[in-house]
């Protein structure tokens, strides 16, 4: 396997990871508001899906949006002063931990109602078709979001009028704090494509390998047939839904049983056995630096001036 | 081109609104390929009320495309296209159904801008039949532009006349923001004067539709007509009515508004809304709080009464605003003793 991909895969896991404990901490010193919902133990799913795409695809999500913004390329800095509020964060202050955008890399958001990206997505995918650019889009939904209306329509929608476009459900086990098993009668939820119909797709997603292999396959069959794929990437959330939950609902040992086959130890143990420790190393140590540096940025950047508190309403 | 109104211009000929709507999105089309028309029935059928008749053969499916009844998913899909660059107009055959799409519109296409940082913008209309026609029933007579006007990023659009229905619609899909454009069941077949050549109306201009000077009658929408039937009987009682037709509900032409009242002294709104919550309510708030010491009475203010629409036609006459109900409050406003 190739050693690049390996440790550059690592990176943008690690990167993300060390984002969110950041963020955590700073939101415990109340330098961050709102909500923040943490994708810590879902990394490989962003990572390994977004690590097969062409700068002109696109991507959307829903408010669990740092990794997908940190894995499609999203600077650590904007996001991390987004966070915080600041002037300088990847949506001027407005957005927040939910609303990240930076539309220069075709991160298209970062959208907070529940199931509401997904056609939106679908219009992202049909301007690609419309326009013939040979581009596609990704669109990740939480479990919590197969039950909704959106869901149904968008997902019929894209088999209609064939758009280049694939859904990935990261099914976390959690509706917030509702289990699976009380949202869903099958713990299958990529059985749901049939309806439609379109190829579906079910992966083990703290397997960044496998997430990447049966992406790659359906953004081949997006971009070339112009056809849709519903994925969906098994993970879990190893914080609460948000810092505002403790997470009690479920066991010590359920949370063990993903951690102890957390993504990015597994990668850096693989780095160790090829004999790359050293890499492993100076990405540890270049990634931390990266994250520092953006939390200091963050924290020295000025707040939006309350005159512009209007700025960005209209065009 | 030119920025015209029906005063201004030689019109010789006269056409119906649904010719004046499909006019405008025909040229529009034709001007800039990133204009496409998607909703239901506006293709093979021609458009539920007819306003798309012909743009299927004349365009083909790329730009004119038939969507099944999935109201969120085919706005949502306009609004994504939008974000790209498109200029979608996505036809809600009335704005009953546009409730389905709600959130998208609400709270992704009005929001896109500012919660990006204004790296997004969403240059959409959203267009259909609004308000109450003949014995519709409950669900189907709901004047919703007061919902809409209420969400700052969203421009709401409510024309009367064929002429303004074409230069609106025109300006509104080369806006690069949001639209909600109303229009009625009831007016489709009203014909009207309208230029042969292109013209645009601007976004946010109020009309006076007819001048007078001792009361100031304010509508949109298809009232327009009930209120200029309003201002021509009071003209039998020796009263004159000016008629302000806003035509844009968000931005408000604040302007002509107020110029009008300032003049007249006196206002009566006519609105078709229920009265609480309603933009009604919000433009006497308006004229009070602006041009408080120009007024010799309190505003008066129309709206259909407090039920949703019974179907039968002696009970939805009675909830509707009707032209006995506006001449007894004008005469109130007049008489200062609301």
């Amino acid at each position: 396997m190739d050693q690049d991909l390996i440790a550059d895969l690592f990176r943008q896991m690690l990167r993300i990871r060390r984002f969110e404990e950041e963020a955590a901490r700073l939101y415990t010193e109340r330098k961050i508001g709102g909500f923040l919902h943490l994708y810590i133990g879902e990394e490989a799913v962003a990572v390994g899906a977004l690590s097969v795409l062409e700068s002109k695809d696109c991507v959307i999500t829903a408010y669990r949006c740092h990794g997908h913004y940190l894995a499609r390329g999203g600077s650590a800095r904007a996001g991390m002063a987004e966070l915080l509020g600041k002037a300088t964060g990847c949506a001027g202050g407005r957005g927040g931990s939910m609303h990240f955008y930076d539309a220069s890399i075709n991160f298209m958001g970062g959208w907070g109602i529940v199931g509401g990206q997904l056609p939106v997505g679908a219009g992202l995918a049909f301007a690609q078709k419309y326009n013939n650019t040979g581009g596609v889009t990704l669109c990740f939904l939480g479990d919590g979001a197969v039950n909704i209306g959106p869901f149904h329509e968008a997902l019929s929608l894209a088999a209609l009028w064939k758009l280049p476009i694939v859904f990935i459900i990261e099914n976390n086990y959690f509706a917030m704090g509702t289990p699976l098993s009380k949202t869903a009668p099958t713990e299958d939820l990529a059985i749901r494509a049939l309806g439609y119909p379109m190829a579906r797709d079910t992966i083990d997603g703290h397997d960044v390998f496998a997430v990447r292999a049966a992406v790659h396959t359906a953004v081949r069959r997006a971009r070339e047939q112009k056809l849709p794929t519903l994925i969906e990437a098994k993970t879990y959330r190893y914080r609460g839904h948000s810092m505002a939950d403790p997470a009690k609902y479920r066991t010590k040992e359920d949370l063990e049983h993903w951690t102890q086959r957390d993504p990015i130890k597994t990668l850096g143990d693989k780095l160790n056995a090829l004999n790359l420790s050293q890499v492993r190393e100076r990405i540890t140590n270049e990634v931390e630096e990266e994250i520092m540096d953006a939390v200091k940025f963050a924290e020295d950047s000025p707040f939006p001036d309350p005159s512009t508190a209007l700025d960005y309403v209209y065009v | 081109m030119s920025e015209s109104s029906q005063a201004e211009t030689a019109v010789t000929r006269e056409i119906p609104i649904r010719d004046a709507l499909r006019e405008a999105m025909v040229e529009e089309i034709e001007r800039d390929e990133s204009v496409f028309l998607v909703g239901e029935e506006v293709g093979g059928y021609n458009g539920a009320y007819k306003c798309s008749r012909g743009m299927l053969d004349q365009f083909g499916a790329r730009r004119v495309i038939d969507a099944p009844i999935a109201e969120c998913g085919f706005a949502g899909v306009g609004i994504g296209a939008a974000m790209m660059g498109l200029r979608p107009i996505v036809e809600f055959m009335t704005f009953n159904f546009s409730l389905i799409a709600i959130d998208q519109i609400l709270n992704t296409a009005a929001k896109a801008r500012l919660m990006s940082g204004g790296q997004l913008k969403c240059p959409i209309v959203f267009r259909g039949a609004g308000g109450a026609a003949f014995q519709l029933g409950a669900q189907h007579a709901n004047s919703f532009e007061g919902f809409y006007a209420y969400t700052p990023g969203l421009i709401v659009v409510a024309p009367a006349t064929p002429h303004d229905m074409k230069g609106l619609l025109k300006s509104s899909i080369r806006n690069d923001n949001p639209v909600v454009f109303f229009e009625s069941e009831l007016t489709y077949g009203l014909k009207g004067p309208v230029p042969e050549e292109e013209y645009l109306i601007p976004i946010g201009s109020a009309e006076i539709k007819r001048e007078g000077s001792d009361i100031t009658l304010v509508t949109w929408s298809k009232n327009l007509f009930l209120t200029l039937e309003v201002a021509e009987a009071l003209s039998k009682e020796g009263v004159s009515a000016e008629v302000v037709d806003l035509r844009t509900l968000r931005p408000l032409d604040t302007e002509t508004l107020l110029t009008s009242v300032a003049k007249t002294h006196r206002a009566l709104i006519i609105q078709e809304q229920h009265l609480v919550s309603s933009y009604g309510a919000y433009l006497s708030h308006v004229i009070t709080s602006q041009i408080f010491d120009e007024l010799d009475a309190p505003v008066g203010l129309i709206s259909s009464l407090e039920a949703p629409m019974p179907y039968s036609k002696t009970l939805e006459q009675v909830i509707l605003p009707s032209k006995e109900r506006c001449l007894e409050e004008a005469r109130k406003v007049l008489e200062g003793c609301l």
